[in-house]
């Protein structure tokens, strides 16, 4: 295949990654533009291999089956509830893959470069080594507290900001002597040691995050490994890679800032981490009266749900770790074959990936039209009867509103107090993750239905 | 302990302190109880159904009072007029007495009480907040008058509530002002509405508009500022300007409506006039006035309390004992209300009453400790409604916010415009025109990504994720580039970038394929 031909197939495959990023603007086209992504990749994988380039086949067919059917398996067995962990460990081997495409590159001898050529080749290869390393460690550790190996809770040493721009100057030294290099080896041990830097720098940003950023911090390794990408690509002279890259990264650094910005944050303050970190930052809380919380059955909860007209049903992280979605979908079809009117808000933030909630439902089969957004039901919100909390806590938490001492204080949140009675599905009394003490559960019109939240979907279910 | 429940002796009244239902409760709780033969009769509870329960039945109500270590009354106590006793006579010293006692107006009652060293929890006490909804009788007693004043004035009000149009002609729907939206005023609403009547409502706390408006009703508004919540879910007493103001807005509906039920009741004070002689007069014939605050003087100026009388051809209710007439389900709840309490009073179940002065309900319901008198209790804390200035906090913040934000951008815009203008010369300058080309690509291709992804819909934000993520699997292509070196470690680093690039790519296109089959319409 001539370099031209190349060179259009490529164009063609960009142009189709952009058609499927565009195909998930919403439901109906989401479908066909994965299919737009598949096709665009299998243009590009089948023209770089026809390419000149390319020679050894046996070694590349070989480590392509091997890594196909890896995925397959690992893709088609994993549980939706699990999909933020999936991403995540996906991501490492994109970071990875980076660092190692780098050394690779560093290490071929094939290509000489001079001048400006050589010192703009060096850096591209030292960033992309270094964004690699960052996101390759910094997903594995996301992926360690998303499952649940290492605990969500913030690791807060002293000093760590300090320790952090510690290690940012010196990767710049470490970039300075690496380009200056003489001879090969000098390079190679200032491009080993900065690798582990930033191996040690991604692990310890990631640490530094609570469970309750991890939707920002998913997005943000996601925005990584396309710049990763990009960087490789500027490090090949490859435009397919830099378009690529440049479109990954600039997809997660949006959703970076959507999710920042639902949480009402500043995106600086999340990567510095320490939020989250259960039980320091409840002075918010303190002179107001906490009451009685009431709590309720599950029958009586049922027959709650059959006397009313409208229902709204808030799902939480607590429903995806109790698998509760099936359970709670057979609720709402009961509900909406007696006529009563049922939907589904979701907020921004809730789980621990952007839409993580949406693609619950959606595999417990619920319509896809009556799940809301936030903004589209938070109006309606007063005009429910009753509003069915499962597993949620800050996303509803009056406070954000009313208490300008709270931690998540002008965090946009649910307004489910406003509706007539909210029954509160929850394990215990126990905090958010923000820590943050809810004034919710003591409302008047709030009623508290303990245990874990299959079950009671189930026994509720069981008696409508 | 033993409890026992006397017939009550007011003229007229039906109600009974407890049903065989909550008596059984009360056993329950390691009491015995004992009532008076025939006490539950007059609200269709007879002695058989309460021995069926387990309850002792007493022919002698002297027997039963001295018997009792708890009494458990409706009514204050007063003169027996068969035993030619007071009844605060017959109550066992250091005795227990649950029962509306009314401590303000009753100052001769509560000294003789004392006297008999008793304790006496005054059920209209209990401190009207959250947590004490459940001991409520006020409430429940209101909401039961609110009911009853609709029916006894749909009763003398001889039309229909409800407008119809017929083939015999067009009839009118009733209009109907209710003056006080407590829970009376809130009851007496929503059961005139649920008959078809069109019903306004006025009330000093602005607050209650909601409530109002969610029973079906029209809040009428005074052009007048003035905030009347008090303490405990009552009004206050208004300034001379704002009663001004309302009296105007009376006289207005007075010539308007055919009903007007009044339930305005300021604790501690007899109640305000709200309907003068000259509204009455200014009322249609054949017009009824329900007077609930009949009993604290009345708000309209002509009720005589517990009787009905036509003044200028208007039909003015003074009922004092709305509650009484319906007296099977007003004893069943507030026979439920002494259940709660006692419950909460009783926390071992072992049938021994404690009273607890430190908990703020049962502190404030106590009226009389061991012969000491221990009303009024220090003011509560709590307001029933939280302060409105919760409203302040929210709307304020993003205001602050917003300025502040096109202050910062003001001078943001052009430094940041400077710095990138001098950046693109430095590479410009510098930079091979090849990685100019690739850096052409890049900057638009992240402009390109920043317009499609803004479209995504955030319900899809996790198959976006995992489709980029796949997407960004293209990584490979750096790989196989250089896969095919001679150097054996360049291959072979070349050769597991391939592996793991693969997981991402064919894992990841898989998965958000079977994600995006789930979503359906």
């Amino acid at each position: 295949m001539t370099e031209g031909l190349l060179t259009t197939t490529y164009i063609a495959a960009s142009i189709l990654f952009i058609l499927a990023l565009g195909g998930l603007s919403n439901q109906e086209t989401a479908r066909r533009g994965n299919i737009y992504g598949i096709i665009g990749m299998a243009i590009a994988l089948i023209a770089t291999i026809a390419g000149a380039q390319v020679t050894s086949y046996g070694v590349v067919v070989v480590c392509m089956l091997i890594g196909a059917v890896a995925g397959i398996i690992v893709a088609a067995r994993v549980q939706m509830t699990a999909m933020p962990e999936l991403v995540a460990i996906l991501h490492s081997f994109v970071g990875l893959a980076a660092v190692l495409v780098g050394f690779a590159n560093y290490l071929d001898t094939g290509k000489h470069f001079a001048g400006a050529e050589k010192v703009i080749h060096e850096v591209e290869i030292y960033l992309g080594v270094l964004i690699g390393a960052v996101t390759f460690t910094g997903s594995v550790i996301a992926f360690g507290k998303l499952s649940g190996r290492i605990g969500s809770k913030p690791l807060t040493l002293p000093a760590r900001h300090w320790l952090n721009m510690g290690l940012g100057i010196i990767c710049v030294w470490l970039g300075f002597v690496f380009v200056g290099a003489e001879n090969a080896n000098v390079g190679l041990i200032a491009l080993t040691i900065m690798t582990f830097i930033a191996f040690a720098y991604g692990v310890h940003m990631v640490m530094a995050i609570g469970g309750a950023d991890m939707p920002v911090v998913i997005s943000m390794l996601n925005s990584y490994s396309g710049w990763a990408a990009a960087a490789t690509g500027f490090m090949l002279s490859n435009d397919l890679l830099i378009v690529t890259g440049a479109l990954v990264g600039s997809s997660g650094a949006i959703l970076s800032y959507i999710m920042c910005r639902a949480m009402n944050r500043q995106f600086l303050a999340v990567i510095g981490g320490g939020f989250g970190t259960g039980g320091e930052n409840t002075a918010g809380v303190e002179g107001v009266e906490q009451g009685d919380v009431v709590a309720i059955s599950a029958e009586d909860t049922s027959q709650l749900l059959k006397d009313s007209k409208s229902v709204v049903i808030v799902p939480g992280y607590g429903m995806a770790v109790a698998q509760a979605q099936h359970s709670v979908f057979e609720i709402t079809k009961k509900l909406r074959e007696k006529g009563i009117n049922v939907r589904f808000a979701i907020h921004p933030v809730a789980g621990r990936m952007p839409g993580h909630m949406n693609v619950l439902l959606a595999e417990a089969r619920v319509p896809y039209d009556i799940v809301l957004e936030m903004d589209e039901i938070n109006e309606d919100l007063p005009d429910t009867d009753v509003v069915m909390v499962i597993g949620a806590n800050d996303i509803v938490n009056p406070s954000a509103q009313t208490d300008p001492a709270s931690p998540i204080a002008g965090m946009p949140v649910l307004e489910v107090w406003k509706a007539k009675t909210v029954v509160v599905m929850k394990r215990s009394m126990a905090t958010g993750y923000a820590g943050v003490q809810n004034p919710l559960f003591f409302e008047e019109n709030t009623r508290m239905l303990f245990g874990d939240a299959k079950a009671s979907a189930d026994s509720i279910s069981g008696s409508i | 302990m033993k409890i026992g429940i006397p017939k009550e002796i007011h003229a007229g009244e039906k109600r009974v302190a407890a049903t065989p239902e909550t008596s059984r409760w009360i056993k329950k709780l390691g009491f015995s109880v004992v009532i008076e033969a025939g006490a539950g009769v007059a609200a269709s509870y007879v002695d058989n159904a309460y021995r069926e329960k387990g309850v002792e039945v007493l022919d002698d109500a002297r027997e039963l009072w001295a018997g009792s270590d708890i009494i458990l009354k409706v009514r204050a106590p007063e003169f027996h007029p068969a035993l030619g006793v007071h009844e605060t006579e017959l109550l066992r010293k250091g005795g227990h007495l649950f029962s509306f006692v009314w401590p303000g107006q009753n100052k001769e009652l509560m000294e003789k009480l004392a006297a008999r060293k008793a304790t006496v929890i005054a059920m209209d006490c209990v401190p009207r907040i959250s947590r004490a909804q459940k001991l409520d009788v006020l409430s429940s007693m209101a909401n039961i008058a609110g009911y009853r004043a609709v029916i006894e004035a749909a009763n003398h009000f001889g039309r229909f509530f409800t407008g119809q149009v017929t083939a015999a002609g067009k009839v009118l729907p009733a209009k109907i002002l209710v003056i006080g939206a407590g829970v009376a005023g809130l009851a007496a609403v929503g059961a005139a509405g649920s008959m078809g009547a069109i019903v306004r409502s006025f009330d000093t706390r602005p607050e209650v508009k909601e409530q109002v408006e969610s029973m079906g009703a029209e809040f009428l508004v005074l052009d007048f500022e003035e905030d009347g919540a008090g303490t405990g879910g009552y009004a206050k007493e208004m300034s001379p300007e704002f009663i001004k103001a309302e009296m105007e807005l009376f006289a207005r509906q007075a010539m308007e409506v055919d009903i007007i039920i009044t339930t305005a009741l300021i604790p501690g004070k007899p109640s305000p006039k709200l309907i003068t002689t000259g509204m009455v007069e200014s009322m249609q014939e054949g017009s009824v006035i329900v007077d609930l605050a009949a009993e604290q003087g009345g708000n309209c100026a002509l009720t005589e309390p517990g009787k009905i009388v036509t003044r200028h051809g208007v039909t003015i209710v003074g009922y004092t004992d709305l509650p009484s007439r319906m007296a099977t389900q007003s004893s069943q709840l507030y026979g439920t209300n002494l259940r709660n309490l006692l419950t909460d009073m009783c926390g071992e179940k072992d049938g021994r009453l404690t009273v607890d002065m430190d908990d703020e309900v049962i502190r404030g319901a106590t009226v009389i400790k061991e012969g000491k008198i221990t009303w009024p209790p220090p003011v509560p804390k709590l307001q029933a409604t939280p302060p409105p200035k919760e409203k302040l906090a929210t709307a304020a913040p993003p205001l602050v916010q917003e300025q502040l934000e096109k202050r910062s951008l003001g001078w943001k815009i052009p430094v940041l415009m400077a710095v990138g203008a001098l950046l693109l010369y430095g590479i410009g300058s510098v930079a091979p025109p090849a990685f100019l080309a690739h850096l052409t690509v890049f900057m638009l291709a992240c402009f390109v990504g920043y317009m499609v992804v803004w479209n995504v819909t955030p319900a899809l934000h996790t198959p976006l994720m995992s489709v980029t993520n796949a997407i960004s699997g293209i990584i490979i292509i750096g790989a196989l580039i250089e896969v095919s070196s001679s150097d054996k470690l360049v291959l072979g680093l070349a050769a597991f970038s391939i592996l793991i690039a693969s997981v991402n790519v064919f894992g990841g296109f898989f998965v958000s394929q079977r994600m995006l089959r789930m979503f359906r319409k």
